[in-house]
């Protein structure tokens, strides 16, 4: 049942590590919906923030899940290294002026805390897969 | 949420969870166990949304938001059926993985609902 010709879909690691994402864009997505939908006034700079790491998410899903194209790889480094610089950025300044961040938490407040700190370590995992990758998608791209 | 139900719950997802991720990463590709204790983590949690919609009608109402609780019960609803669609794409050991992992967010989410509904203050 194994196909010879080289798939485009990922596989092994690969998989676990984008369904990893998968559950991160969707509960980053389900809890910006709600903070958007019932209190945006109370803090619509943290909210909106929400909204877009739930965006950097699902892209970064989408992106790994295709990245056996290198239109896709590159994407998919894009989308890892905007939530690298997002949850570091976030999770500073939480930390640092939390009379912004004084409603409750965003997916990146704290480093990710409220999700036992996989959004500090998700990107890095991200970072190492792409690169493992690199060789394989340059083969598939010739 | 009624507490005994929860704990079940939990106590089902977290086995699975635990199961699918040793079993996968020892190289069993999909089966009976690891699809099967997904698809009974789903049919959990298709009882749990009926006991949701019916509870405030019987007196057991959310302390928290409800459309919070909602928000997770339907995105932990829609993770079995992902993994073991999945296990039916991609048929190695990995997918297996992913199943445990999917089971384990279900473990989280429904703890999760359960403070909403019984200890959060909307």
């Amino acid at each position: 049942m194994s196909d010879t010709r080289p798939s485009r879909r990922i596989t092994g690691i690969g998989t676990v590590l984008t369904f990893v994402y998968g559950v991160m864009a969707l509960a980053a997505t389900g809890r910006s919906f709600v903070q958007i939908a019932s209190r945006f006034e109370q803090a619509p700079i943290p909210y909106l923030l929400s909204a877009a790491a739930a965006v950097v998410y699902l892209l970064a899903t989408v992106a790994l899940l295709l990245s056996k194209s290198p239109a896709w790889y590159r994407v998919a480094w894009v989308a890892v290294l905007f939530e690298l610089v997002g949850v570091l950025m976030i999770g500073t300044l939480s930390w640092a002026v939390p009379d912004v961040f004084h409603a409750d938490q965003t997916v990146w407040s704290l480093y990710g805390q409220g999700y036992v700190w996989i959004p500090l370590v998700l990107p890095f995992v991200g970072i190492w897969y792409l690169t493992t990758q690199r060789a394989r998608v340059r083969e598939l791209a010739r | 949420m009624i507490l005994w139900f929860t704990i079940a719950q939990i106590a089902v997802a977290v086995l699975a969870g635990v199961v699918c991720i040793v079993i996968g990463l020892s190289g069993r590709r999909p089966g009976d166990v690891s699809v099967g204790s997904l698809a009974l983590v789903q049919l959990l949690l298709i009882a749990q949304i009926v006991v949701a919609i019916v509870a405030p009608f019987v007196g057991n109402d959310p302390t928290g938001s409800l459309l919070e609780f909602w928000t997770y019960l339907v995105s932990a609803a829609l993770l079995p059926i992902a993994g073991i669609v999945w296990a039916f794409v991609d048929r190695g050991r990995w997918s297996v993985v992913v199943m445990g992992v999917l089971a384990l967010a279900v473990a989280v989410m429904v703890y999760r609902m359960h403070v909403i509904w019984t200890i959060q203050i909307a």
